[in-house]
Parts: C-alpha cells; structure tokens; sequence
C-alpha cells in the first residue's frame, strides 16, 4: 500500500474511534434520560437527537462550521479559553462524524436499557447499593449488548461520514483526508480509477474486519450475561 | 422493666392508582405471616417496608427505627434501610456468577457490618457447590435459595419473603420449605411472609395479618385466627382447618405413631421425627373431622374427643353442600359436616358433640414448629 492509502485508514481509524469514544459517555446519558425519565419537553430532545440521521450531512457540516468555526460562538469560546481549534482539523473531523453517528448510538442504546429488568435494580437497592451504584453494577452491564451495538454502528457511520466532514473541515492531506474523501478525491483526477479501486478494496476489509470483531465480542457478552 | 420493643410496628395508607391500601399491624414475633389472595396488598405491603413504595400517610418502624414517617417527613432510602428482599422471581442477576449474586450486598458491608459468611450461608442453604455457575443454569429451587443468601449476607434487620414458594411446584416447596424454617430457628433473623397458601403460613408464623383488598381484617396469633369462622371466606375453604399448639408425648415405635399432646388430651399421629417435648403447631382440616352425638363405638378412628359447639358457620353466607363447626375440645377444633346433618341431628351451640379426627389426614405439611414461650 502507498503512504498516501495507508494515512487515509489510518487517519479514518482515528477519527472513527475519537468520535465514537469521545460521544459514547453523552450517548448513555441522554439514552438513559430518554429510557427512564418522564419530563416536558421530552419529545423535543428526542427529536434534537434524531436530527442528524434525517437531515443532510452538507447541511449537518455546514452548521458545524457556523458553529464550531473560528468564528462561530462555541468555535470562538474554544479558541480563546482553550486554544482548541476544530475547523479544518482532524479533530474536527472527529466532531463531525461523532454528531452524524450520535443518533444511531442513542439509538441502540435506548432499546437495551428500556429492556433492563427494573425489578433487578430494585433488588440490588434492598442489597444496599446506591442508584449511581445500581447504575454502574447492573444496568450498565445488563445494557451492554445495545452499548456494544451502538458502538458498532456509530463506527461503521463514522468510517463512512463524508458530506459533514468536507464541508467542515475539508480535504485536507494527512489532516483531514478521511478514506471517503481519499477516494473520492481519487476519482476526480484523470488516472486515479485504479487507486480509487484499491481504497474501494481496503473499504470493504476495514468494515468487514469491524463487523468481524463486532460480532466475536457480542458473543462473549452474550455468553457472560446468559442469554 | 425494658419497654417491650416491637419488631414491627406499621401503620399505613397508601395509593397505587385506584388501589387502596390500609394497614395498620404491630409484631414481636420472629415470623409474621402477610395473608390474603393476590390482589389483597401484600405485595403492596412489603415494597411499603422495603421502600420501593412511598405510602401516603403513616409510619413505618421497625426494631425501634423509625423508616418512614409521613407527619416527621422522614422516609429513609432503600439502600439505607437494611431490610432484605426475597421476590417471588428471586432476581437474580443474570451478569454474575452465584457467588457474585450471594456477595453483592455484603461487599457494600464494612467488614463489622457482616454477620454471616457466604460459605456458611451457601452451606445452610445447600448450594455450595453452585457457587460458580450462573443464574440461568440453575433450577426454579436453587434460584430461589440463592436469593435467600444473597439477602441474608447482607445482614438484613428484617427479612422480607414475598411468596417465595409460589413459583415453584409442589417437589420444590418441600425442598426448600426447611431452610426457611432453618433460618427462623438459627439465625434469629424476623421474617415478614407474604403468602396466599394457608400451610406455609401455619408452618411458619407465630402471627398473621389477614388482607382483603388492600383492607386488613385481622391481626393476632395464628392459632386464633384460624380458629375464627367469620375470616373463613378470607382464609380459605378447602385447606381450611383449627390450628392447635401442642407438644410431643412419645412415640409408638411399633405401631409408627407419635403421641401428641394437647390443653385437654392427647392426639395420635403417624410417627414424627421429632424429641419428646418438641413444641408443634398442628393444623387439623376441618374436612379431616367429622361429628357425631354419641361417641362412637366400635370404630376404627383413634382420635374422638368429646366436646361443646360453640359456633357455627352461618348457613346464608356458604354456597357450599357443607358448614363449619367450631367445636371446643379444649382446644377449638373445627369440623367440616354436611348442611343436612346439621339439620338432621339439630346441632345447636352448646350442644355435646364428639368429633373424630383421621389420623393419616396429617402429615408433616400439617405442623409447624411451635414457638418457644418466654
């Protein structure tokens, strides 16, 4: 493989598992939030969530940079009291695809801990256990099958996000040039069908290795919690 | 002289959408039995005291600490309240091995906190060797026995079984019936039991609250209310029977029969397996009695005690060939006869009557340890 292929997995690696790590823990939260609590205005956060699945990535990517952009306000906080910058950046580039995979991880996540016994975790309170405990030691556990899920498909989601992404943080070599947008690239110059080809060949081993894994842990988990 | 502490002390109201519940008990006995047909509030009950349920008004205390109370605002979490939870469906939790199950509780202890140690308690209840297998490979019994440990390592000041049998059939009842009863005479621990089976609270309760939607009709000795007619369409017709404390005489080897004693004589029983002296709690099924205005002669019933009627069932009320007799022995018995012998033979209150009771009518589900007077 050349050097300019192997940056692109390596750099699509990356930014899958940034986004997928970096969202999971907000991901629970709002999953649980939506799962177990009642409260006005519950719709709207369901709906706030569900709205990059439905929305185009352009427009998802455009708002990221009107936001998150040097000058946008949450962009502009992040570079003056952090020095973070976010716009043409891998970092970016993670942002980006965590929000388009947020929705999916929410998702799964939300069916699994719905599916949690609550009679189990009023057992573990009469044994003493605090609700964070409860949380940490039963229902998360008892969830992770869908936590797992969640992971999975926010990551394929990620290695795949290109429209967000390009429009945010560009095409940048060795920064921002995601395999999807290595390939495309690709196609845009005269001769580059064979290399598009190879990238298409390596893109159906990285998702395919992924899902391979996926599915080996899945059924540890399976066999671990007996069902 | 200490004030008497109650074990229990609880009187509530609560709500539970168009449910309501009223109760109000007190109880220093080691076991106290909550009976009525699902849907009466046990259940209710017991998630009050465990404090998965908030009531609306009352208070709940037990051994001296008050848990909850409405007017003090005070409504202790259930994490807080050290009261062990045994549910009908064990919940087990399916992630963790036996062990983890059994340690869950007790590891959230300070080490002067715990009471027991799990290989014990796994010894008590006859599962040390399921200490590494997880919960779904296990049977409806075992599960059952590893909820018990589990909440007993959790060094409970209260135990609470709600319908712990009920799930299971008749071979594991009888399995797992001896290690409760093992647990109330070793390990000192009250129990609150929830039942609709009228055995298993003879067996085991010293006292008992009857429940009949979400109201209580009775509290007090088992004995007496057993022996009451008008709780009889609540506690049940057909294992419906007088509870009478009586100790054990002697055994006839021979004949396989034990000698019962009783206030005003003695009863045979086949033979029991256990010491002279053994203090029992019997239940005698009204349908295993019959009467009759002389004494038999000739008969092949061992047991016929001469006695006085002192109440009867009243006929309005029963849509039944039968009516209950409360017969004073010296003990209340109660026999079940036909509506038209009643009417044939004229039985009235005060009458003399003998009653004859079967001797293979009972069986070890028929007795429960009785209590050791102070």
């Amino acid at each position: 493989m050349s050097e300019l292929e192997l940056e692109a997995i390596r750099l699509s690696l990356e930014v899958a598992t940034a986004a997928v790590l970096g969202s999971l823990p907000i991901a629970i939260l709002v999953a649980w939030v939506l799962a177990r609590k009642e409260f006005p205005g519950k719709s709207i956060l369901d709906g706030v969530v569900h709205l990059p699945l439905i929305l185009p990535p352009v427009v998802v990517g455009y708002l990221l940079l009107v936001t998150l952009g040097r000058n946008g306000v949450i962009g502009g906080f992040l570079f003056d009291v952090f020095g973070i910058t976010l716009a043409f950046t891998w970092k970016g580039a993670a942002v980006a695809a965590a929000v388009v995979a947020f929705p999916l991880i929410v998702r799964s996540i939300r069916l699994s801990l719905e599916a949690v016994d609550g009679g189990l975790e009023q057992a573990a309170r009469t044994l003493g256990a605090s609700p964070s405990r409860v949380f940490a030691t039963v229902t998360l556990p008892l969830a992770s099958p869908g936590i797992l899920t969640g992971s999975i498909l926010g990551f394929a989601r990620s290695l795949g996000e290109f429209g967000a992404t390009i429009t945010f943080v560009s095409n940048i070599p060795g920064e921002t040039r995601t395999l999807p947008i290595a390939l495309y690239t690709l196609t845009q110059v005269p001769g580059g069908e064979m290399g598009a080809l190879r990238l298409v060949v390596i893109s159906i081993v990285v998702a395919l290795a992924a899902l391979v894994v996926s599915e080996i842990i899945a059924r540890r988990l399976k066999a671990r919690l007996g069902s | 002289m200490n004030e008497v502490v109650n074990i229990i002390d609880v009187d509530i109201e609560c709500e539970r959408g168009d449910f309501k519940l009223r109760t109000k008990f007190v109880s220093e006995d080691r076991v106290i039995a909550l009976f009525g047909r699902s849907g009466s509030g046990k259940t209710s009950i017991v998630q009050c005291l465990a404090g998965l349920l908030k009531p609306s008004s009352g208070h709940i205390r037990i051994a001296g600490e008050t848990l909850f109370d409405a007017s003090a605002n005070i409504n202790v979490r259930p994490e807080k309240r050290r009261i062990g939870y045994v549910f009908q469906d064990a919940r087990l939790f399916p992630h963790l091995r036996v062990r983890g199950n059994m340690t869950y509780g007790m590891n959230l202890l300070s080490a002067d906190q715990r009471r027991h140690a799990p290989d014990d308690i796994a010894e008590m209840l006859g599962i040390s060797g399921l200490m590494e297998r997880l919960p779904e490979t296990l049977s409806g019994g075992e599960r059952q026995r590893v909820a018990i440990g589990r909440a007993l390592l959790a060094s409970p000041k209260l135990l609470l079984m709600d319908e712990p049998l009920a799930a299971l059939d008749n071979d594991r009842k009888s399995e797992i019936m001896p290690f409760i009863e093992n647990l109330r005479d070793q390990l000192g621990v009250p129990i609150v039991y929830v039942s609709h089976a009228i055995e298993e609270v003879v067996r085991l309760a010293d006292t008992m609250v009857v429940l009949a939607d979400g109201q209580t009709l009775a509290t007090g000795d088992v004995e007496d209310i057993m022996s009451r007619l008008d709780l009889r369409p609540h506690t049940g017709r057909f294992e419906a029977g007088a509870v009478i404390n009586v100790w054990v005489i002697g055994h006839d080897d021979p004949n396989m029969l034990t000698e019962l004693g009783f206030g005003a004589g003695s009863i045979w029983v086949p033979k029991l397996e256990f010491e002279r002296g053994t203090p029992l709690r019997l239940r005698l099924r009204a349908r295993d009695i019959g009467l009759s205005l002389v004494a038999p002669t000739q008969s092949a019933t061992m047991n016929v005690f001469q006695g006085r009627v002192v109440d009867i069932e009243d006929v309005s009320t029963v849509r039944s060939p039968h009516v209950d007799v409360l017969v004073n022995i010296g003990a209340p018995i109660i026999a079940r006869i036909a509506r038209k012998a009643l009417n044939d033979l004229n039985i009235k209150n005060g009458d003399t009557v003998f009653a004859s009771v079967k001797t293979s009518a009972i069986d070890r589900q028929s007795l429960g340890l009785g209590r050791r007077r102070k």
